[in-house]
């Protein structure tokens, strides 16, 4: 008996290590416990707060002010009203460009370098130069101004529209850049193939290439989105910061930084991380049912 | 590959086809006319600012009456920009190496083994990287604060790591996983311990995704605003958010001051930038986690 067992109970280190798990694994730990205490660890900090008002109130009370402050509340609508439409426009108005700079085209990398500046530069200095080149009597005035297509300048800072314009700028290379990638994804003999049995080019793209790029476009307006759900800078800079451009990060910003309500600030960043987490699921979710074949755009 | 040629194949039949396609197709006039129409605003709103940074005083004309570079020996001055721009490469230089130091031996253990639980750990990387700044930003603000860590260099580097070292794990992973893991085999039976493998084979074989990595935080960290923003005090601000201090509490400086920081702020960028080229195609710098995640 005893000779049978023996080799059928290896040392444990034996054992272990069989299953993966042996000393190279150590490696990692540095890794985990770093995000364990700075990411994992505050934000179960945040959760936490929230749950504890500063003002009393029974457990839920930061959430429930919230949701019954229409200052607070109309927030969320505030920020999906710029971001939805920035999302949208930033994926849809990618898809023909990256249908013409797919393959090899010439001054292909000029322009995603180009493209890849805006972004780099980031939304404070986007912010900025929108200032001066939006502005009343910035450039972009001056020459609608000069080609009479308007009498008078138009307001597109201090607004609405400054913070779209101002995701569109840092939004647009983005989903360009993500699009194209996902397009070149997608074997383009696939396409050759219909051309061959007479699909014109409409429907080439309607039965071909679209199905293919669904899943990537999905996973392009996921992450245009949350960017723009969660546009901060160019919010105070070019928006009005109150009214029709006091996004929910601001909420957040102004409970913590003003009123030092740092649990009615966390119980507002979870709401944010909800609501993004939601859409994002959602999308997901109908990604999930979308074709997903071995050649698809990587999505 | 014959792939570019098939894939024009269909419009190419007939010859000077490609010439009359530019006609007949208005779709592709607009496409590039709305193209160009996004490049020359982005040249207006980049251009606009150096201009006005170098103008004597420009209110209501195409272009300022005269120049001068008054604006920059001021806002030197009055922003402390020396200072700035020290710690600006304090925190993004200490934040490199910190992140490549824990981030590679975690990508290391990622990409060659697998283990119970290894999804979870990938879960664990993937999650700061994907999640906004800003919503896990003030959570993290209050925990710094209450271990006054907030308003301190520390707390900066703190929390700009938090994104980086994930991100060095992540473009990382898969560039470790296209080594031939032969290689350390062969290694080890000639006798190589783990340390005289890691310095001896992997590290010079490691070093070029080593340096994209590298640089790819280097240029996050320079332009990162909300983490920086919510952590910094008035002595630990990087470039980026003593920008937007200046241009958002504005009102007693003239706008100039400002503009000749944006351009500061630029000129940093741009170098960076045309580094970080020599080492990652330009996609790179923007896609974030989608491609390794999408693999």
């Amino acid at each position: 008996m005893t000779t049978v067992r023996a080799p059928a109970r290896p040392a444990l280190r034996h054992r272990l290590a069989e299953r993966g798990i042996d000393r190279t694994l150590l490696l990692l730990v540095p890794g985990l416990i770093f995000v364990g205490v700075l990411f994992f660890y505050p934000l179960m900090y945040g959760l936490t707060l929230s749950f504890q008002p500063r003002h009393g109130g029974g457990p839920f009370a930061n959430y429930r002010d919230f949701f019954r402050t229409p200052f607070d509340r109309n927030t969320i609508l505030t920020t999906f009203k710029i971001a939805l439409p920035a999302a949208l426009l930033n994926v849809l108005a990618s898809i023909p460009l990256a249908f013409r700079l797919r393959g090899r085209v010439r001054g292909k990398r000029l322009i995603t370098t180009l493209l890849v500046l805006p972004i780099t530069l980031g939304t404070v200095l986007t912010a900025d130069g929108m200032l001066n080149f939006f502005g009343l009597n910035g450039w972009f005035n001056r020459v609608l101004r000069s080609l009479r297509l308007v009498d008078q300048s138009v307001t597109l800072t201090g607004n609405y529209w400054g913070v779209l314009i101002s995701l569109i700028v840092s939004g647009f290379p983005f989903a360009f850049l993500l699009t194209l990638s996902y397009l070149s994804g997608i074997d383009p003999s696939l396409e050759s193939a219909a051309a061959t049995l007479g699909a014109g080019s409409l429907r080439r793209f309607r039965f071909i290439t679209l199905p293919l790029l669904a899943p990537g476009l999905a996973m392009t307006f996921c992450l245009t989105f949350v960017l723009a759900f969660s546009v901060f800078p160019s919010a105070i800079m070019v928006g009005d910061g109150e009214g029709r451009t006091r996004v929910i990060s601001i909420a957040a910003y102004d409970a913590a930084f003003d009123a030092y309500d740092y649990s009615k600030a966390s119980a507002i960043a979870m709401i944010m991380a909800t609501i993004m987490l939601i859409v994002v699921s959602l999308v997901l979710f109908g990604r999930g049912r979308l074709y997903r074949g071995a050649t698809g755009g990587k999505g | 590959m014959s792939a570019g040629v098939l894939e024009r194949a269909p419009v190419d039949r007939q010859p000077g086809a490609t010439r009359r396609r530019l006609v007949a197709r208005p779709g592709v006039w607009l496409t590039w006319g709305l193209v160009i129409f996004f490049f020359v605003n982005l040249v207006g709103v980049v251009g606009s600012v150096v201009v006005s940074s170098f103008g004597d005083h420009w209110f209501d004309t195409w272009w300022p009456g005269g120049f001068t570079t008054r604006h920059y020996a001021k806002a030197w001055g009055d922003f402390g920009l020396f200072h700035v721009l020290i710690v600006t490469l304090e925190v993004s230089l200490i934040v490199v190496g910190v992140a490549v130091l824990i981030g590679v031996p975690a990508a290391y253990v990622l990409a060659r083994r697998s283990f119970p639980g290894k999804r979870l750990a990938m879960l664990a990387f993937v999650l700061p990287v994907l999640l906004p700044p800003i919503a896990y930003g003030i959570p993290l603000a209050t925990a710094l604060y209450r271990v006054q860590l907030a308003n301190t260099l520390v707390g900066v580097i703190l929390a700009n790591l938090v994104p980086s070292v994930p991100f060095v794990v992540l473009t990382m992973t898969p560039f470790i996983e296209q080594i031939d893991q032969k290689i350390e085999s062969a290694a080890r039976m000639c006798g190589a311990n783990t340390l005289r493998m890691f310095t001896r084979v992997l590290m010079p074989l490691l070093l070029p995704g080593i340096l994209a990595a590298a640089v790819l935080v280097l240029v996050r960290t320079v332009g990162m605003f909300e983490l920086t923003f919510l952590t910094a005090g008035a002595d630990s601000q990087t470039l980026v958010v003593a920008l937007f201090n200046s241009v958002s509490g504005a009102g007693i400086r003239a706008p100039q001051e400002s503009d000749a920081m944006a351009v500061l702020y630029m000129l940093t960028m741009l170098v960076l930038v045309v580094l970080a080229l020599r080492f990652v195609n330009p996609t790179q710098l923007v896609t974030r986690v989608a491609e390794e995640r999408d693999r």
